[in-house]
């Protein structure tokens, strides 16, 4: 299943769900809703944390965070 | 208390959304930090006269993203507001909003709504809405959200004028819920409104999500309130989700409608610009350290020349006290005891003001997220976070102010792992004793040609200090458990122009708490210790003139005769017996009573052991320079050896020592300040002595 951390730099996807309920209701209070526009802003030099574009601001979350949110397939 | 209660309004908001800075416009320096009793949360409140004269509390509660809390501070938010009977309950509130990011902070916003508290509503940051070419129709999304809406920005202050006036008449709001909870869990809803007598949905329906965390419920009725759950098949997490989805809904309905869009969007804003820099993975790193390095050097550097001034000040006070007052006990208390305890809190302010003016420019700037993004995945292997950064590097010029940064660490246990290690990295307290014990002991030599092997010692007397925090750190990751689950969910928030104000006031209030909360302990302990070293049992302290008499040839002038009977008195103090009582102890470390009653006055802080050697060896107050102490110790003999007392080995196992023992009694204050209890700072003592002890033991068994 695509997540979150399998986009490229810049690249931008479609939210569809989440694999961890405790954490989803963490983040959808954060914005990051199913059928919202997501994109990759920034990687963290070491690979982790990376921060997204979500409802017109910037989030940074660890990739464990990350992988928990799954994408539309392209 | 006056008959007339004041108007208790609480200010609540995301965090970046301008919450403090629109605080302190409304407050001026009409505030005080408190703190919620019983928890580690710091209590932000203060007074505003309101056009109609009266007089407003306001309370400015921790920034949250929703009424679901994550950590502490979010919590004492859920229980102030959803505690009718918690004494900081607000009769009104403002609840503050980006306006250039309204879609998120509304949800905060409909969860307040739906506890029927008079309310209103504050769209801060106009004018990066404005910059972002965000049309806001202010009426049509007043009407929409059933609320008073006032725009404001608290960069210029436009607005404020207005608020204060909506505040001083009665806040009218619509009564109906924003969000029809009820549809969720209607059987729920209307059992908990039954058994506890509830007016609203909402709120009944946050008792049945939150009856674990409401402290202010009693155990039955947590346990009444589970039954009701159980028995309708209510379930925490999927109705949240269902809950946090359905305002969303309604949410960005209502932004559509109300909010154009004028602006072209894929161009890179400027703040996504400056990120490519400052997450860069060569200039990122280069930024990061130089601020560090300039933070560190100014703490060091900046504050020495305040620090004197303050010193020197009291010491005047001190001196004029001791003339003015007749000679006698109560004197010697208040120039000995007091004053020097009083010297001890206040000259560490300019250290506190330095550290927390630039960490106050960090945050407002925005930098602060981004520095705690770099360094997060390289911290996270210590158990620390990306934000336990800056106080680890600050704590090697000073610990005091290095654990009252940790504040920022939403993580408790993150947090707490922080408090603790931070005093290993070597302070400038530190110095004054490693320079004149490597003075002493390690001869100049030359490694390699180039390295001077004092220099060396120094550095790595900072390295072990470096790598016991690290290493602590690490272990207790493993030991601390926590119920709470840490999330590294942060904001970037957009780069902001510091305001001097905000910046200042911070300044102003770290400086106040530290002299209020931890001056009362360090005073404290500053008189104990002076009873201790002023008063004896024995005979030989009572006529310690007598005695110091016989001993001395007749010749002596009367400045060398004082000179000895200070030595003498304070060797048959209290403190001087347990010197000697701890002797056995400490002998393995190849110490002897002498060094024992320094490492304990030294307990006052670090620096006190120079002193105390100086009084021990019967040197003048006026020669007290390091030259003089220097030799006098290297000319001293161990009596069972019949060489030297100070070998290589005695001086590095007691810089070991004081790498790693606590031996600073403000920084024990501060944490018990921190952590709201004792417990930690007695944890601290025991296992930093201990590691101390074991780790000279094992020097001292090397060297010899």
């Amino acid at each position: 299943m695509r997540n979150l951390t399998h986009l490229k730099i810049h690249e931008k996807g479609i939210i569809k769900g989440f694999t961890d309920e405790t954490l989803s209701v963490k983040l959808m209070e954060m914005g990051c809703l199913p059928g919202t526009e997501v994109s990759l802003e920034l990687i963290a030099p070491l690979g982790d944390p990376i921060a997204i574009e979500v409802a017109g601001y910037q989030l940074s979350l660890r990739k464990t965070e990350a992988s928990s949110i799954l994408l539309e397939e392209a | 208390m006056s008959a007339k209660k004041n108007l208790k309004i609480a200010l609540v908001g995301n965090p970046n959304s301008g919450k403090t800075t629109l605080f302190n416009l409304l407050t001026g320096l009409n505030q005080r930090t408190g703190n919620f009793p019983g928890v580690t949360v710091d209590k932000k409140s203060g007074t505003m006269k309101l056009p109609n004269g009266k007089q407003a509390e306001l309370i400015d509660l921790p920034g949250t993203y929703s009424i679901y809390p994550k950590t502490l501070d979010e919590q004492i938010v859920q229980e102030v507001l959803l505690d009718k009977d918690h004494d900081q309950h607000p009769d009104t509130i403002i609840v503050v909003a980006d306006a250039s990011n309204l879609k998120r902070n509304l949800l905060l916003f409909t969860q307040i709504r739906d506890l029927n508290i008079p309310m209103v509503l504050v769209l801060n940051m106009m004018d990066v809405a404005d910059r972002r070419q965000l049309n806001i129709d202010l009426r049509g999304l007043s009407i929409d959200l059933g609320v008073k809406i006032i725009p404001t920005n608290s960069h210029s202050g436009a607005g404020v004028e207005a608020l204060k006036n909506i505040l001083s008449q009665p806040l009218i709001h619509s009564k109906k819920p924003f969000y029809q909870v009820k549809s969720l869990a209607e059987k729920t809803i209307e059992d908990i409104k039954t058994e506890f007598n509830l007016d609203e949905d909402y709120r009944a329906y946050q008792y049945a999500q939150q009856n674990v965390r409401l402290k202010f419920l009693e155990e039955t009725e947590r346990q009444k309130i589970e039954e009701i759950k159980k028995e309708n098949g209510f379930y925490d997490v999927p109705t949240q989700s269902q809950e946090t989805l359905g305002r969303y809904a309604l949410i960005s309905d209502i932004v559509d409608r109300n909010i154009k869009n004028s602006s072209e969007s894929g161009k890179p804003t400027l703040s996504q610009r400056i990120d490519r820099v400052t997450t860069h993975k060569v200039f990122g790193y280069l930024i990061f350290i130089s601020l560090l390095m300039l933070i560190f050097q100014a703490i060091f550097a900046w504050a020495e020349g305040p620090m004197d001034i303050i010193e020197g000040a009291l010491a005047s006070f001190s001196n004029w006290v001791k003339g003015a007052l007749p000679e006698g006990v109560i004197n010697d208390l208040i120039t000995d005891g007091i004053i020097a305890g009083l010297a001890g809190v206040l000259v560490f302010i300019p250290q506190i003001a330095i550290l927390f003016g630039f960490i106050s420019l960090l945050e407002e700037s925005g930098y602060m997220s981004r520095a705690v993004f770099l360094m997060d995945r390289v911290m996270r292997n210590f158990g620390l976070n990306g934000k336990s950064v800056v106080p680890l590097v600050s704590g090697m010029a000073c610990a005091i102010p290095a654990i009252m940064a940790t504040r920022n660490i939403d993580s408790w246990k993150d947090r707490l792992i922080t408090i603790f290690v931070t005093p290993f990295m070597s302070c400038s307290a530190r110095l004054p004793v490693y320079t004149l014990l490597i003075a002493l002991v390690v001869p100049d030599h030359y490694v390699l040609g180039i390295f001077n092997l004092k220099g060396l010692v120094l550095a790595a007397l900072y390295l072990l200090g470096f790598f016991a925090a690290i290493l602590s750190a690490w272990a207790m990751k493993f030991i601390l458990k926590t119920k709470t689950r840490g999330y590294f969910i942060m904001e970037l928030p957009g780069y902001k122009i510091p305001q001097w104000k905000n910046v200042g006031l911070t300044i102003f209030e770290k400086s106040k708490t530290f002299v209020v909360e931890a001056g009362k302990v360090i005073i404290a302990i500053s008189i104990l210790l002076w009873v201790l070293a002023s008063y004896g049992f024995s005979d030989k302290f009572n006529n310690a003139g007598t005695y110091v008499k016989e001993q001395l040839p007749p010749n002596t002038t009367d400045a060398e005769y004082d000179i000895a009977i200070n030595a003498y008195k304070l060797e048959h103090s209290i403190i001087g017996s347990f010197g000697k009582f701890i002797e056995p102890a400490i002998e393995p470390l190849g110490y002897d009573w002498k060094i024992g009653i320094a490492l304990i006055t030294s307990f006052a802080a670090r620096e006190v052991f120079v002193g105390t050697m100086s009084t021990i060896y019967s040197i003048g107050a006026d020669e007290e320079d390091e030259l003089t102490i220097r030799e006098k110790l290297s000319k001293e003999i161990n009596p069972k050896t019949g060489l030297p007392m100070y070998t290589m080995a005695v001086g590095f196992s007691l810089m070991v020592f004081y790498a790693f023992a606590m031996q600073c009694m403000s920084t024990v204050a501060v944490v018990y300040r921190e952590t709201k209890g004792w417990k930690w700072p007695i944890i601290q003592v025991v296992y930093m002595t201990a590691v101390a002890y074991l780790s000279a033991l094992v020097t001292y068994q090397i060297f010899t």
